[in-house]
This record gives structure tokens, C-alpha cells and sequence, in this order.
């Protein structure tokens, strides 16, 4: 089987303003849902109660609801979890009433509500943790897009790392973007996915790149735009096999995961679909727009080096 | 050219027999046990203890599977929940006199079923996480602060002694947080009160500021000293939370350190957070009263009359009863540390309490007027009280320093000041994170974590056979040892399994076959340009080696920041995340190579490789000669 029957470079830089645009629009777009809406943060990160309950029939929501309001808690969320039988409460921290004290009030009153009323889980984070792992969390960003930067850096040059990180980048905050619009919860896995895809999807860019100065080596006469469009057509198939490969795993946890694993599998989801988008139409666009050259890449000038010879060392992956 | 050497072959087939072995613990299951360990300090789980087990259960006729003795701990798996029960009666009969005070805490727990011969070689399933296993976890933040606050105000008691020995005159000693504020009149007394300090208070740092005639001098703790403090209070209060928990009966309970301030406890399989947390919570109390040395009160030690109106009894720890006034001379809360240490002159053992201002001052009135005469220090835990220990009172004692002595061995003047110092808990600790996981829950996410797993594992692996046909059969062997090696790998380190890490797996195998799909893709591209088989095979997995090493080092920054900079359910996915990434490498490049060069490398006239179609531009079919 193939998939992929190209005859011909596809111009991709030709549309690259467009696409840029689009990219651009759909980042601001994201960055104005982050202001605007916020994300909706888990209680590791807000600090606060969170009760799931399971009932042996369909929960009675607005009973549930009652029964807290009754204790005296305000701002208190209720709803289903996975199926109708299980409910989700999650309850912002008390002022005055220590740690699972609230677990404790809530779960003996939900069970003379309904004696079916069975705990599945319950947690209670304090507000001091939130903070610190919100600070973690960021520095594990930051971590993350420097040593990348770095990397590349020393692997390429400054300008594919300059473009390689942007396009990452963009792809993060499009995803917390989608987070912020639909109001998904923000966990600490969805964090942990959101930086494994940052790390996976940098990998597009380096294969792409690899094959831009591969190209810049072996084709001498076509120039910036036909390079680019020609490194990004020969890597394509690449990239949608190994991004697909890695989406049948990310399905079957979205499908077979359960509602704990639900937005873990569907930040990875967007992670790698905003992942092929980005390393195809952006990273490569924008290192355009910074202006590589074949000087470059190509450092030293020797000209005959490494044109046909397999074993130069400088020669980079190809794909 | 596509041939391995023989050692080449030989790593492999280590690797996957040392995999093999590593990953089969966990395809046992686990069988139900029963688990003894001590119940107090003084107690040992020893051969004798195991002796007395084995007979309780030959009474009972009770066959154990295997009877393990481990540090603490002796454990007897039996074959079914039922004996397992009879087996926790039987061995709670023979080794549990009294219910109310155990000696031994018998606990039923889930051993793994691993057979001996796999244990012998250290293999060993790999630990199931709170969220696949049930039970509750907590996060405990210590009040540094108040663990300062007290050391200062002890230090505030020594300097005043220390100063009085001297005879150095100051205008009074005050604690304002965690300094200790020293007033003085001149300056040579204030010179004379920085050599004392100097000498005597390597702990402290001061500074001094003049206030009109009179100086002050402010020493605080030292960042190397109220390091020590911090250390010191956190160890013991895991030590104390240690103690706590036995009386739980849980069978593994986790006490670790996190951080600099914080302890994590955890307890699979407990579901009663309320008595968890009321263990946690509570506090010893300890309380000085006076020893009722009357005629009565000596009858009634003997056992010889009726405890006297306005007294109690309470056992030391060897049992033997001590009469005790109810009125309490003072309390744990005045006691600021308490250490074993050496007598100088006669060198025997002792125990040097520290107290606070105010319980220097009672201290100094009781003393003095109950020369000759017992003080009795009672431990009250659970709502018993145990004395501790009795001394008599030799000489008034002031200043605060109590210097315990007599007939103690150095052992015991540890655990004395250990008991001493759990009554009054180094620093007040407050739960700041609470978990409960119910056990259907935990087994839910093992089934859930385990068909994610499964089913993008088929899923991958069918798109590749059909996709490279024989090269994807060995990209998805390949994949199938890579799953194999990460098991093994986490099962030797007895990594923690969560549902995230149970994620991480499913996802590093998505990620992993994106070598394979790199090496085929190049191998294709090799044919396409209408290289030989042999020489396609060959430059194939050279040139992508570079590509996969790139791709692999982004992604590991990634998850070397998540491990650095993640806690918790982060922590478990970068682990597995990390590990996967590892072991990936060596499977899906140097272990399919292997079996690419173990199927063609032998044949001379290759001209055909299966691997799917090699779709050219042209339209024609490469060089194929069949």
C-alpha cells in the first residue's frame, strides 16, 4: 500500500501567507478564549474538594444540589461523570473547615439522601499546593522550550530553533485555547500531555529541517521557496503515517480510557493534529521568513563536500 | 552488509530473556496473606516469632502457601480468602494477648503470587499506584515555623542559665519569634554576654543595637542550625506517624519525606479515612504530676490496697503499676526537647529535657519542695496514660535544664527521649492534600488503562502489517519488545504503576513505532531510487538512525522537565514516559535490524523485499526481477 502518490512538489510556500494568517488568527483567537474565558482549572491547581459518588440507579442532580446548598456551601458543581450513575462534586476550599472534612459532611449527607450512594473517590488539595503546582508547571514550560531551543540551537541554527519553537509554541497555546473555549478541565495530566506533545511535535520540525539542509547541499540550483516545498513534500508521508500511528494509540485511550484519561487523550488528540498542521505550514514558513540561506547551513563553503557522499558527517537525517 | 556479528545477537537474546524474566512476575496475580509486624518499639518479628506462627497455624490446621520473613514483617500467603481469615484468627490467638494493647499488629494484605525461583532473582511485579490499587493518600505540611519558635524558646532557657552560672547580669531574657532578645546595662557586660554566646551557642548569630544607656543584643538561629531543627522535626514526626499507623494495621503503609517540609503518607487498601486522619491527627500529651509517696499510695503500688482518693494508677512500661496525683505539675507543652546524652561526671546514660520559661519557673517551686521524692512522666496516647519514667528529684532544679539519670542503658535513654518527644510532636502538621480511591474504582482504571494499551497496540500493529507487510510485521515484533522491555525495566526499578503512567505506556508506544515508520519509509525511498535490496536495507537504517536520535532527544527534554519539575500523577507519567523513550531505541532500531538481518542478510540474490508497495513517479515497477 501507499498512500502517497506525489509526481509533483507540492507549493506549499506559495500559500504560506495565507496559512500564516490563518495561523496567526486562530492563535489570537485562542489567546483571546485563555483572557477571556480562562482556563477551568482542576482542584490540584484551585485547591478544594472534589467527591465522586456512584449510585446504584440514575443520579438525582438537583436533589444532590439541594443537599449541599443545605450544608451551607456555596459554588459547589455538581454533574455526571462517565455515566449517569456517578456524580462529580467538586466544592472550592472552606475557609474554617480543615482538609476531607468535607468529604465527610458531603458523603453523610448524600447518604441519607440515597443509602445507595457508594464513594468512588474523593480529593482534597490545599490552596498552598495549587500555587506551587501552577509555578511548577510553568517552569516545566519553560524548561522544556529552552532545552528544545537549545538543542536546536546547536543541532541547526538559530533560526530553525527561533521557528521550531514559535510553531510549538502555537500549537500549545491553540490547545489551551480549546481548553479555555469548551471549558474542559484543566488537570495535571492534560498539563503532562500538552508538554509530551511539545516534545513530540518538535520532532516534525527537526525532520523537516534536516531535509531543508539536506536539500540546500544536494539541489544547488533551486532556491529558498523550491527547497523548502521540495523537503516539505518528501517528508509528508512521513509525517502523516508516524502522527497517524501515534493517533490510533491516543483514539483507543479516548475511546477504551475511561472519563479520567478523557482530556488527557483529547489535549494529545489536538496536540498532534495542530502538530502536523504547524510543522508543515508554520515551522517551515517561518524560518522562510527569517531568511535562511544556504550560507547558513552550509558552513565552510566546501562545495564538493558531502554532495554524493553518503557517510559525510555533516549530512544530517533524510527521510 | 546485513550482518549482525554473533555478540550482537547474543545482547539480543539477553535482553529479552532478562525482559522475560523481569516482566513474568506480573502475570501471576496476587494471592491473599496474612502479615504480622510489631506492634511496639521494643518488639522484634524474629524466627521465634515465625516459630510461634507456624504452630498456631498447624493447630488450626490451617497448609500456608509460604511463610516469608522480611525486615518487620513475616508474612504467610495462603491459598484462599477463607483460610486467609481463619489463618488471621489462629495467628491473632496465639501472638495478641491482650485486644485492647496489642503486641502485634496482624494485618490481611495481597502478596504477589510470584514463584520462588523468580523471586530469587529479585523479579518482582511492579507496585500498583493508590489509583489502581484503593486506598488513601495525604499530604502533611509541617509548621517549620513552630518547630522554630520552640527551639528558640529552649535555647532562650539554656542562655539564661548559662548566663547565671557566669554571673553575667542582664536586664532579661525574651523570646520575639523566633530571636532571643537580651537586654544589658553596660558595655562590658555585653561584651562579657558575646563571649558566652560564642562559646557556649554555636547555634546562634547576634547582632546588638544600643537603646539609649542600655544595649541589646539579638541572637537569632543559625540557616545551618534551623536547617538541622527542620531535619530533626520532620524525622520525627515520621517517626511518630510510623507509630501511629502501626496501630492501623495497614499492611504497606508509604511514610516518606517530600520535599523539605512535607510528608506523604499512604495507605492501600484503607477505605475509613475518618480513623486515618483521627491517627494522624492526634497528638500525644504528656503531663508531669507527682508520685503519691504516701503510706496509702505505696500500699496500693504493691497491690496491696485500694488506690487513694485523689490519685491514679498507671503501668510504666515493664507494667508495674505507679501511683500518680491527679493534679499536673505541667504539661508536654512546656517541654521544648527532649535528647539522650552522658552524664559528665559519672558518664552513665541520661536524659536531658529542655523546658520553657514558664515550666522552668513551676519547675524550680516542685523541685524544691519535693526533695527526695518521685515525679512521674506520663505518656497519655488513645486515652491511656504510661509512665514513662519516674526519677527521683535529687536537688531543686532550675533553669529549665532536667537532667534524668540511673540504672538506664544507652538504648533506653534513646527511647525514653523518643517517647518523650512524640508526646510533644517536634511541630504541628496540617493536611494539605487528601486522597480517597474507592477499590471498584482502582480496578475499573487497571481494566481501562489496560484495554487502552491493548487495543492501540492491535491498532498500530495492523496498520503496519498491512501497511510494510514483513517490515511491518517486524516493526510491530519490535513494538511488542519494546512494551516487553519497559514492563521489565519498571518492574525491576519497583516503579509505581499509576493510570497516567498506565497513559504514558500506551502513548510512548505511539510514539516508538514512529522509528520503524521512519526506517521503512527511507528503505522504500532507497528502492524507489532503485537501489539493490540489500543496499536499501542497509542505508535505510543507517540514515534514519540520525532522524530517530533527533526525535527522541526533543521528546525526552520533554519528559525530563515533567520528572524534574512534576509531583504526583506528572511524576508517574514522566517515569514511564522517560523509560519508554529508552527502551524504544533499542528495540525499534537495533532489535528489528536484528530480525531484518536474521531474515535477508543471509541471502546473496535478494531481489525482492516485502515491504509494501515502492510506488514510483514514472510509473514504472523497480528493478524487479522475478
Amino acid at each position: 500500500m501507499e498512500f502517497f502518490k506525489i509526481r509533483r512538489d507540492i507549493p506549499f510556500m506559495r500559500h504560506a501567507l495565507v496559512l500564516n494568517i490563518v495561523s496567526l488568527v486562530t492563535f489570537l483567537a485562542a489567546v483571546f478564549f485563555l483572557f477571556s474565558r480562562g482556563l477551568h482549572l482542576s482542584v490540584e491547581f484551585t485547591g478544594g474538594t472534589l467527591i465522586e459518588v456512584s449510585y446504584s440507579q440514575p443520579a438525582d442532580l438537583e436533589a444532590v444540589r439541594g443537599g449541599i446548598a443545605k450544608l451551607g456551601y456555596s459554588d459547589v458543581q455538581v454533574q455526571n461523570f462517565g455515566t449517569a450513575r456517578d456524580v462529580l462534586i467538586r466544592m472550592p476550599a472552606a475557609k474554617g473547615v480543615s482538609s476531607g472534612q468535607q468529604s465527610e459532611q458531603v458523603m453523610a449527607m448524600l447518604k441519607t439522601l440515597d443509602a445507595s450512594a457508594t464513594l468512588r473517590r474523593s480529593e482534597f488539595v490545599g490552596p498552598q499546593v495549587g500555587d506551587e503546582l501552577a509555578v511548577d508547571g510553568l517552569m516545566a514550560l519553560a524548561f522544556v522550550v529552552g532545552g528544545i531551543m537549545i538543542y536546536l540551537a546547536l543541532r541547526f541554527e538559530w533560526k530553525f530553533a527561533v521557528a521550531a519553537i514559535i510553531a510549538n509554541l502555537h500549537d500549545v497555546i491553540i490547545i489551551l485555547g480549546f481548553f479555555a473555549f469548551f471549558q474542559w478541565e484543566f488537570s495535571l495530566p492534560v498539563l503532562a500531555a500538552v508538554l509530551a506533545v511539545l516534545g513530540y511535535s518538535v520532532n516534525e520540525s527537526v525532520v523537516i529541517f534536516d531535509r531543508i539542509r539536506e536539500n540546500f547541499r544536494r539541489l544547488r540550483k533551486l532556491d529558498t521557496v523550491a527547497i523548502i516545498d521540495n523537503a516539505i513534500t518528501s517528508t509528508i508521508s512521513r509525517t502523516i503515517i508516524t502522527h497517524g500511528s501515534t493517533q490510533l494509540m491516543v483514539l483507543s485511550m479516548l475511546l477504551f480510557g475511561g472519563p479520567t484519561l478523557h482530556y488527557f487523550a483529547l489535549a494529545l488528540t489536538i496536540g498532534i493534529l495542530f502538530g502536523i498542521y504547524s510543522s508543515v505550514f508554520v515551522a517551515a514558513a517561518i524560518a522562510m521568513w527569517l531568511g535562511v540561506k544556504r550560507e547558513d547551513l552550509i558552513k565552510g563553503g566546501a562545495p564538493k563536500r558531502g554532495e554524493t557522499d553518503p557517510n559525510d558527517p555533516n549530512a544530517g537525517a533524510v527521510v | 552488509m546485513n550482518r549482525y556479528p554473533v555478540w550482537k545477537y547474543a545482547i539480543i537474546v539477553i535482553a529479552l530473556l532478562v525482559g522475560a524474566i523481569y516482566t513474568a512476575p506480573n502475570f501471576f496475580g496476587e494471592a491473599p496473606a496474612v502479615q504480622v509486624s510489631a506492634a511496639k518499639t521494643g518488639l522484634k518479628v524474629d524466627p521465634a516469632t515465625q516459630s510461634r506462627v507456624e504452630a498456631a497455624l498447624q493447630e488450626a490446621g490451617i497448609r500456608p502457601e509460604a511463610i516469608s520473613l522480611e525486615v518487620g514483617s513475616l508474612r504467610v500467603r495462603v491459598d484462599s480468602t477463607d483460610t486467609q481469615l481463619k489463618a488471621k484468627d489462629a495467628i491473632q490467638r496465639a501472638l495478641v494477648k491482650d485486644a485492647a494493647d496489642p503486641d502485634y499488629i496482624v494485618a490481611l494484605n495481597l502478596l504477589p503470587r510470584t514463584p520462588g525461583w523468580l523471586s530469587a532473582l529479585h523479579a518482582a511485579p511492579m507496585y500498583l499506584g493508590l489509583d489502581l490499587r484503593g486506598g488513601v493518600h495525604f499530604m502533611l505540611q509541617v509548621d517549620m515555623q513552630a518547630a522554630l519558635s520552640k527551639k528558640a524558646e529552649s535555647l532562650a532557657g539554656d542562655l539564661r542559665t548559662v548566663l547565671r552560672e557566669k554571673n553575667v547580669r542582664h536586664g532579661g531574657i525574651s523570646r520575639n519569634g523566633q530571636a532571643i532578645e537580651l537586654r544589658l546595662r553596660d558595655a562590658a557586660t555585653l561584651a562579657a554576654a558575646k563571649r558566652v554566646l560564642l562559646e557556649q551557642f554555636a547555634d546562634l548569630q547576634t547582632t546588638e543595637t544600643q537603646e539609649g544607656s542600655d544595649f541589646k543584643l539579638s541572637a537569632t538561629i543559625k540557616p545551618q542550625a534551623a536547617r538541622l531543627v527542620q531535619e530533626q522535626a520532620l524525622k520525627q514526626n515520621i517517626t511518630t506517624l510510623h507509630n501511629r499507623i502501626n496501630e492501623l494495621g495497614v499492611a504497606e503503609p508509604v511514610i516518606q519525606q517530600q520535599g523539605l517540609d512535607r510528608i506523604v503518607v499512604q495507605l492501600p487498601g484503607v477505605q475509613d479515612t475518618a480513623k486515618a486522619k483521627d491517627i494522624l491527627g492526634r497528638t500525644a500529651t504528656l503531663e508531669v504530676r507527682m508520685v503519691d509517696e504516701s503510706v496509702e499510695g505505696r500500699a496500693a503500688e504493691a497491690g496491696s490496697g485500694p488506690v487513694p482518693f485523689g490519685t491514679e494508677r498507671y503501668p510504666d512500661r515493664s507494667g508495674q503499676a505507679v501511683i500518680v496525683k491527679k493534679q499536673v505539675v505541667l504539661t508536654g507543652d512546656n517541654l521544648t526537647d527532649a535528647q539522650p546524652g552522658f552524664d559528665s561526671q559519672t558518664q552513665e546514660p541520661t536524659v536531658n529535657l529542655s523546658l520553657d520559661a514558664k515550666g522552668s519557673r513551676i519547675f524550680k517551686d516542685v523541685t524544691r519542695e519535693n526533695v527526695g521524692k518521685r515525679m512521674a512522666i506520663i505518656l497519655f496516647e488513645k486515652g491511656k496514660g504510661e509512665v514513662v519514667t519516674a526519677p527521683v528529684i535529687r536537688t531543686e532544679i532550675g533553669g529549665g535544664r532536667v537532667q534524668i539519670s540511673g540504672r538506664m542503658t544507652s538504648t533506653e535513654a534513646a527511647d525514653t527521649a523518643l517517647l518523650l518527644r512524640a508526646g510533644a510532636l517536634a511541630a504541628p502538621m496540617e493536611i494539605i492534600e487528601e486522597r480517597t480511591i474507592g477499590p471498584s474504582l482502582g480496578a475499573e482504571n487497571i481494566d481501562k488503562g489496560f484495554a487502552s494499551v491493548t487495543w492501540g497496540f492491535v491498532a498500530v500493529a495492523t496498520f503496519m502489517c498491512v501497511y510494510y507487510m514483513l517490515f511491518g510485521v517486524i516493526s510491530s515484533v519490535a513494538l511488542g519488545i519494546n512494551l516487553l522491555l519497559l514492563v521489565a525495566v519498571l518492574s525491576m526499578l519497583q516503579a509505581t504503576l499509576t493510570l497516567p503512567g498506565m497513559a504514558a505506556m500506551a502513548l510512548v508506544l505511539g510514539m516508538a513505532i514512529d522509528a520503524n515508520v521512519l526506517i521503512n519509509e527511507r528503505v522504500r525511498e532507497e528502492l524507489r531510487g532503485g537501489a539493490s535490496p540489500q543496499a536499501a536495507i542497509h542505508t535505510g537504517y543507517d540514515r534514519a538512525w540520525a532522524t530517530i536520535l533527533d526525535s527522541n532527544v526533543t521528546t525526552l527534554i520533554a519528559g525530563l522537565a515533567l520528572l524534574a519539575f512534576g509531583s504526583g500523577p506528572v511524576r508517574g507519567f514522566a517515569v514511564v514516559h522517560c523509560l519508554g523513550i529508552l527502551t524504544s531505541m533499542f528495540s525499534a532500531v537495533f532489535f528489528s535490524r536484528g530480525l531484518v538481518n536474521l531474515w535477508y542478510g543471509s541471502r546473496k540474490k535478494l531481489r525482492t523485499v516485502s515491504i509494501g508497495t515502492v510506488w514510483r513517479p514514472d510509473g514504472q515497477v523497480p528493478a524487479k526481477v522475478d
